[in-house]
């Protein structure tokens, strides 16, 4: 197809003589166009990776007061959003909020973000959260007598081993039979969730006598320890902040050092980009895909092991229902960036957190911050919207066009 | 019909693409816009298309000024563009893509195939295009695609029409036959602009030769009395050696032994059938064929990315039959492959990561589990210095590099290590006329210092210039040996074409 270039737009950084201005036949790069290479995005221009999601952000809060202005009348957009930002950011107590709301979306993020790297869509996040938070619900209660500096890390690693087995089976389908992740996480979703409903009408997983579907409380030993407890502030033993978000930030660090410090990571940058030139420099690209999906699932199992060894303290269903999906959201928003990762993952913390308060004091239900991130990530999935309406100039002229799910 | 672009000026920012640029084309003449990649001749089509819009000058149909706001209205105003790319719905057949956009219909929007297809088989006649109007495209040879893309501007009644590299992806074969359907158009009265960056087809083809250099004409040209020197020159700006300097092989022992080898294509069929060849050391041999008759799986096969079906691959004396590319690598293998952008480079990977992209998995490059990012850096501004890869900065993505600057870039990723055997496919297509001469130096040097080399290419005359001896393939068999120094190019053609040689210079 004809690469149309908008007549004003060829990138500033232009240096004479190297790129030539036109889409020279043979040198010209290839379209840029799958939905895979804009959201991995393996050289970084900032201007893309900040400027645009801020604005879509400040876009959907534009709308979101659009939709408060019709439904509840302009009187309520004061106060929802004043709401939204005490309940996010006002105050020692909120911003806890925050970072609690954050933890599970930034882990899961961070899983969807490798497999982007790796030029895998992982849809799966869900299910690998809920293997995962279920492997470490029954270390947490099966086993016992354990200091806790033993025995949560060893719930924590169940977590994650269930997560990567979830991860590394799409996976290892894609590597050998050619099966679409996109299907294979999507169906093993399903599994997952079937599987955990399974398992909770089982005597043996349940507390004695009871048959709603909710497992055995685990062991104090592997509970994931409140954080902020010692605050000199009233009910600071209140404060839901668990050791989850420090581990959430230390898996942003690993990933950051896995993508772009280790050889691993340049293999799975490699295979994601160019699978066929990964191939010619003698990397296994079965061996990528499989271990980069298992490294993936192994985060989300982190996630799910969050959400049952925090929050929860026991595995029932639907415990990470809709997670996923978020992680998704959040992997786009933060452009697959570990860093980005961290920041939509408070973004999207901050907006529950504000939401449940907005709820609260406001006549705006918490719906309205579904439909403001569904909002974000279509603004972000679609730049060239955001960057008319603020007349953004510049940015990659390639890359406007969907074509498919992956290169 | 007469066209003309007078002084044509577009500025991109840093950079003037087009200086006051002049063209004129008349019906029943074929001018030639030559220049390297990066020279503006794209840019310059642009503007005619509709695609930009010119800073200054003005485009002249008969005298008259016209202005373009779209590729719509330049077809109107009887333009036509052949891209190199195609642009064709694969699975629809032949008159489909003629049609889309221009359906035909008959009373009450009826989609009016039949008279398509009559039409589609009229100009078909006419042009000697030789077509079936119902075949499905992805079945049809590049060639016949391209045919394709012609009917497609003759079908809107274009009255001159531009072709955009298209010889880049013909074989030799397909390219005479083009030529003849070149000259078809000009007998009918079609205007015609050639962009090009090989001299042999400008020469060949062309009744007037405009050459552009960095956004300027650097000067125009009469084929009947120019030289493909003065035309380089022209083109580069400085006195290039179009003739590779290379002093007598010393072969030396055998560094890569292939015998009896078969190797299937994707599909499964056999595509090598059977070859054996040695490559000593300090000799370069060149394997000459006609694109798609096994040499890519040949090449596949030798570094690893293909198992073979049978048959035995030695290189330095150990049994490397099918093992893999990272072994094969490791013995001291450089492989430029046939496709850079799809094989060779990660384009969207910067400089140095592209540097490192086979090395990567060891010393000097990484330790342990971290890649050293520093030393890998290093490295890289070294190598893209020495290899003289233009780049502001090892920084960008290898995808905005010219063509020839990515292959030099390759060729210095191969090239740095220690090696014995030096594998190229097509090693300087696309590239730009400087380029080439640099890549044919590095591998004359390879060879002297000691490498056995093995070039593949579809290109003749680069065959002929580079190799000490060359093996020519067809139909996944090696049907002769010649030696480059006595044997024509018409004799060669005819063993592309799987004539055997006579048996007194088989191998």
């Amino acid at each position: 197809m004809t690469e149309t270039p908008p007549t004003e737009a060829p990138p500033e950084e232009t240096p004479p003589d190297l790129i030539p201005p036109e889409e020279e036949t043979e040198t010209a790069t290839r379209p840029h166009g799958s939905l895979m290479e804009r959201m991995a995005p393996a050289n970084i221009d900032w201007r893309s990776v900040v400027l645009i999601p801020l604005l879509a952000v400040l876009l959907g809060l534009a709308i979101g007061a659009l939709i408060i202005l019709v439904t509840e009348g302009p009187g309520e957009i004061a106060p929802a959003y004043g709401a939204l930002f005490s309940g996010s950011l006002g105050g020692i107590r909120s911003i806890a909020d925050t970072l609690f709301s954050a933890t599970p979306l930034i882990l899961a993020g961070l899983s969807v973000a490798l497999g982007f790297k790796a030029g895998l869509f992982n849809i799966g996040a869900e299910g690998q959260m809920v293997v995962g938070g279920t492997f470490a619900v029954l270390v947490g209660f099966t086993v016992t007598g354990l200091p806790a500096i033993i025995h949560l890390p060893l719930a924590l690693i169940a977590g994650v081993i269930g997560g990567a087995l979830w991860g590394a089976v799409p996976g290892y389908l894609r590597a050998r039979t050619g099966a679409h992740e996109v299907i294979t996480t999507i169906m093993l979703n399903f599994v997952a969730a079937q599987g955990l409903a399974y398992m909770l009408r089982q005597p043996w997983m349940l507390p004695e006598g009871r048959i709603d579907p909710i497992s055995k409380p685990i062991e104090a030993s592997a509970r994931l320890p409140r954080i902020l407890t010692w605050l000199p502030i009233e009910n600071s033993g209140g404060i839901r902040l668990h050791l989850g978000f420090l581990i959430a930030i230390a898996a942003a660090f690993f990933l950051y050092w896995l993508l772009f410090k280790s050889t691993l990571g340049f293999e799975f940058r490699a295979v994601g980009s160019n699978p066929k030139a990964a191939a010619y420099a003698g990397m296994s690209v079965t061996g990528a895909t499989v271990l980069s999906m298992a490294i993936a699932g192994g985060l989300a199992g982190l996630a799910g092991a969050n959400e049952t060894l925090g929050l929860l303290g026991s595995a029932s269903n639907g415990f990470a229902a809709g997670l996923g999906f978020d992680a998704i959201a959040v992997a786009l928003l933060g452009r697959s960036h570990p860093v980005g990762v961290v920041l939509a993952g408070l973004l999207f913390g901050g907006l529950r957190a504000g939401g449940r308060a907005m709820q609260v004091r406001s006549e705006v239900g918490i719906d309205l911050i579904v439909i403001i991130q569904a909002l974000v990530i279509i603004f972000i999935a679609a730049p060239e919207l955001v960057r008319s309406v603020f007349r953004v100039r510049g940015g990659r002229k390639t890359g406007q066009v969907t074509r498919g799910w992956s290169a | 019909m007469k066209l003309e672009l007078r002084d044509i000026t577009k500025r991109f920012p840093g950079v003037i693409a087009n200086d006051s640029v002049n063209l004129e084309v008349n019906s029943g003449e074929v001018v030639a816009l030559l220049g390297e990649n990066g020279a503006g001749k794209s840019t310059l089509m642009n503007i005619l298309y509709g695609l930009y819009t010119a800073d200054e000058g003005e485009v002249l149909i008969d005298g008259a000024p016209v202005h373009f706001d779209d590729p719509g209205d330049a077809i109107e105003a009887g333009l036509g563009m052949v891209h190199q790319h195609f642009m064709l719905v694969p699975v629809f057949d032949l008159t489909e893509n003629v049609i889309l956009g221009v359906e035909p219909t008959s009373a009450g929007g009826r989609l009016d195939m039949g008279e398509a297809r009559e039409r589609v088989a009229e100009i078909s006649a006419r042009y000697g295009l030789d077509v079936d109007p119902s075949a499905i495209v992805e079945n049809l040879p590049v060639g016949v695609q391209q045919r394709v893309e012609i009917i497609k501007v003759l079908f809107r009644e274009a009255e001159i029409i531009i072709f955009d590299e298209p010889t880049a992806v013909l074989t030799p074969q397909e390219v005479s036959e083009f030529f003849e359907i070149i000259r078809g158009l000009k007998e009918n009265g079609k205007g015609i602009i050639f962009i090009t960056h090989k001299l042999g087809e400008v020469l060949t083809i062309a009744d007037r030769i405009t050459v552009l250099r960095r956004g300027r004409v650097a000067g125009e040209a009469d084929p009947k009395t120019t030289t493909r020197q003065e035309l380089s020159e022209m083109m580069v700006g400085r006195p290039v050696q179009l003739v590779v300097d290379k002093g007598p092989p010393s072969p030396g022992e055998v560094v890569l032994e292939v015998t009896d080898l078969a190797v299937a294509d994707d599909r499964g069929h056999g595509s090598v059938a059977g070859v054996s060849f040695q490559v000593r050391a300090g000799e370069i041999v060149g394997i000459a064929g006609v694109q798609g008759n096994g040499q890519t799986e040949l090449v596949e096969a030798i570094t690893g990315l293909r198992h073979p079906v049978s048959g035995r691959i030695r290189i330095g004396g150990a049994d490397y039959t099918g093992a893999s590319p990272r072994q094969i690598h490791n013995s001291g293998v450089a492989h430029i492959p046939e496709d850079r952008q799809d094989d060779g480079l990660v384009l969207d990977f910067d400089l140095v990561e592209n540097m490192i992209l086979d090395g990567y998995y060891d010393e000097p490059y990484s330790r342990g589990l971290s890649i050293d990012w520093d030393h890998s850096r290093d490295v890289a501004e070294r190598l893209v210095e020495q290899f003289d890869v233009r780049t502001p900065s090892v920084d960008v993505t290898a995808g905005h590099l010219s063509g020839g600057n990515q292959q030099k870039l390759i060729v210095a990723r191969e090239f740095a290590r220690d090696t014995k055997l030096v594998i190229a496919a097509q090693p300087t297509r696309g590239v730009d006329v400087g380029s080439i001469e640099y890549i044919h130096s590095q591998i004359v040097e390879e060879r002297d210092s000691g490498s056995a080399v093995l070039i593949v290419s579809s290109e003749l005359d680069e065959v002929t210039a580079l190799a000490d001896r060359i093996l020519v393939m067809c139909r996944g068999r090696i049907v002769a040996e010649a030696d480059p120094k006595i044997t024509t190019h018409a004799q060669l053609g005819l063993y592309m074409a799987g004539e055997t040689a006579p048996p007194e210079v088989r191998p």
